[in-house]
């Protein structure tokens, strides 16, 4: 049996572990957040945690050999484990970042530098040039596109995308002319963070090792929201951040395939990540340590832990089960309002839990603000993902995101207070 | 909801003296990179020195009714007076819209540019009432310089 979306009783319970959403907004509407897609919420038993560690705990880890800087060092070493089985991998594959994007850059000027000698790295596998191809898709945020294009600049290497559909999936007509033996890197997301979409990651992957490019995946929006087990992806590389997934903000994770971690030249430098230091030259510490210069995040590494532990005993495959059902009465809802234009695939079985959708001769700062007004909290305008927008001919969009504490109710509110859109915009519609 | 005054929602339905025309001095393109909004200004002025004037604001905007509808004011209230003028409305406009709410504007001064003050208690508005008077006082800048 398939699993079940949280009852209305378990929701209650659920929804008074997040002090947050308890808070009223612009003149005492109970607050509606539907932009989990952009930051989560944090249940107390994640602000306990990180709470926890700066009152009894805190200390620069990784440093000192007195008693707290063992007690650091060890809950910081613990929540690295924690958080690598929560994606299917060990601990010692697992770098900590601020946030995903740096984990993107890391890998991005892994290449940069290994192209250039520097870094630490061995092997050719981390080298760019005229002639080599990164490979990444039309549909990515900011995050997986602006890193690529600038390590294509600085070493020569040519950036080619795959376009998208306009229902918003990838179109993989011509991928055997886009993926081939000159591409080094192929760069998607798992799930859009605009449209939802589900990409096929094991296909693609498939197709890029056959021509010998290592993928890296944006998993932002697919690992707080359904179960992702790295060996399962066969990816190479995962990205995804803390924030999204009721953790602290300050932390994200780049998981890899041990041997790649070995191999790749390191990003930032400084204490924490050498092995032996001299005037001339410095030697760098064995992965994960070499990626992580400076004072580690240890209290966002004991929250983002945290999470792991309260999303696990909520069970992802109820946590998607949820948010496919939101998913669904909310797409129902917007097909009874022929005002609206749901972006993306309109398959529930291809979408995560976000839906973007534009009001046509209304833009979305306007929707935005009638939906705020009644205390409806989502978000409005490219998404950091403009040419998405783009090639779905949409300025802006407004994006409703689901999280486990999101309601019924809630996709409710948002529909009534989407009604008072065409009134007050003069549009002319069948009601 | 106080932000959306009939003078505004008329001002974005209609913006006044929209559509890029010739002949022009300076066109620039200003965006507001969080929602994209975009609009392209062109700026035709007459006479130097105190006796400049801005014979014409053109303009081309795309993006939402708070950004179209300043735009629109702007042409309105700046086109045929003097650049002296122009550059005190553009400061008192600024003014109103980052004052949060403190300064409820000069109707004398910024005629129907008043309907844009609630604008200022919600910040992530601004940028979009101010895009097209940034893009005019950059484009007006530009017409002097190629004028000099």
């Amino acid at each position: 049996m398939s699993a079940a979306p949280f009852s209305d009783e378990e929701l209650t319970r659920l929804r008074a572990d997040f002090p947050i959403l308890a808070r009223t907004v612009r003149g005492g509407h109970p607050l509606v957040y539907l932009d989990s897609g952009a930051t989560s919420h944090k249940p107390r038993q994640v602000l306990d945690a990180e709470r926890g560690f700066y009152e009894r705990t805190n200390a620069a880890v990784h440093r000192g050999a007195h008693q707290l800087s063992e007690e650091g060092t060890d809950a910081y070493e613990s929540a690295r484990d924690t958080i690598a089985r929560f994606v299917g991998a060990r601990a010692d594959e697992v770098v900590f970042t601020r946030n995903a994007t740096e984990a993107i850059n890391l890998v991005a000027y892994a290449f940069t530098n290994g192209t250039h000698g520097g870094g630490g790295g061995h092997g050719d596998r981390f080298t760019l040039g005229p002639g080599d191809e990164v490979l990444v898709t039309e549909m990515e945020h900011h995050a997986n596109l602006i890193p690529w294009q600038e390590a294509c600049r600085r070493t020569g290497a040519t950036l080619r995308w795959v376009p998208v559909t306009p229902d918003g999936r990838l179109d993989l007509t011509d991928l055997d002319t886009l993926l081939t033996e000159r591409t080094k890197v192929f760069a998607f997301t798992h799930v859009s963070n605009v449209l939802g979409t589900l990409n096929p990651v094991r296909a693609l992957t498939e197709r890029a090792h056959a021509v010998g490019a290592l993928v890296v995946l944006d998993a932002c929006q697919s690992v707080p929201h359904l179960p992702v087990d790295v060996d399962d992806l066969g990816v190479d590389f995962l990205a995804f951040s803390g924030h999204k997934m009721f953790g602290p903000l300050g932390i994200g994770v780049l998981w890899a395939r041990p041997a790649l971690l070995d191999e790749m030249p390191v990003f930032l430098t400084g204490g924490s990540m050498i092995e032996t230091v001299t005037m001339e030259g410095s030697t760098y510490a064995p992965a994960p340590q070499k990626f992580e210069a400076g004072v580690p995040v240890a209290a966002q590494a004991v929250g983002l832990a945290a999470a792991c532990d309260y999303v696990s005993a909520l069970g992802l495959d109820r946590v998607h089960a949820h948010e496919q059902a939101l998913t669904r009465r909310l797409l129902e809802g917007l097909a009874q309002r022929p005002w609206v234009r749901v972006l993306g695939p309109d398959d529930l079985r291809e979408r995560g839990g976000a839906v973007a959708f534009v009001v046509d001769g209304v833009h979305a700062h306007d929707v935005g603000q009638v939906l705020d007004d009644s205390g409806v909290a989502v978000r409005v305008g490219h998404h950091c993902a403009w040419p998405l927008h783009r090639a779905l001919k949409a300025q802006a969009s407004t994006r409703a995101s689901f999280a486990a504490y999101s309601t019924p109710a809630e996709v409710d509110a948002l529909l009534a207070a989407l009604d008072r859109v065409p009134a007050m915009f003069g549009l002319e519609v069948a009601v | 909801m106080d932000l959306y005054q009939e003078l505004i929602l008329e001002h974005s339905k209609r913006p006044v003296n929209a559509g890029l025309r010739d002949p022009f001095d300076a066109e620039v393109h200003h965006v507001n990179p969080t929602c994209g909004d975009e609009v392209t200004l062109r700026v035709h002025v007459s006479g130097t020195g105190g006796d400049a004037v801005v014979d014409d604001i053109s303009y081309d905007a795309m993006g939402c009714s708070i950004s179209v509808a300043s735009a629109s004011i702007l042409a309105e209230e700046v086109t045929g007076g003097s650049v002296a003028h122009a550059r005190e409305t553009v400061e008192a406009m600024r003014s109103m819209l980052t004052s949060k709410g403190e300064d409820p504007g000069d109707e004398e001064q910024i005629g129907d540019g008043v309907a844009l003050s609630g604008v200022a208690r919600y910040p992530a508005r601004v940028k979009c009432a101010l895009l097209s008077w940034m893009a005019f006082t950059d484009a007006l800048h530009q017409a002097e310089g190629a004028q000099a």
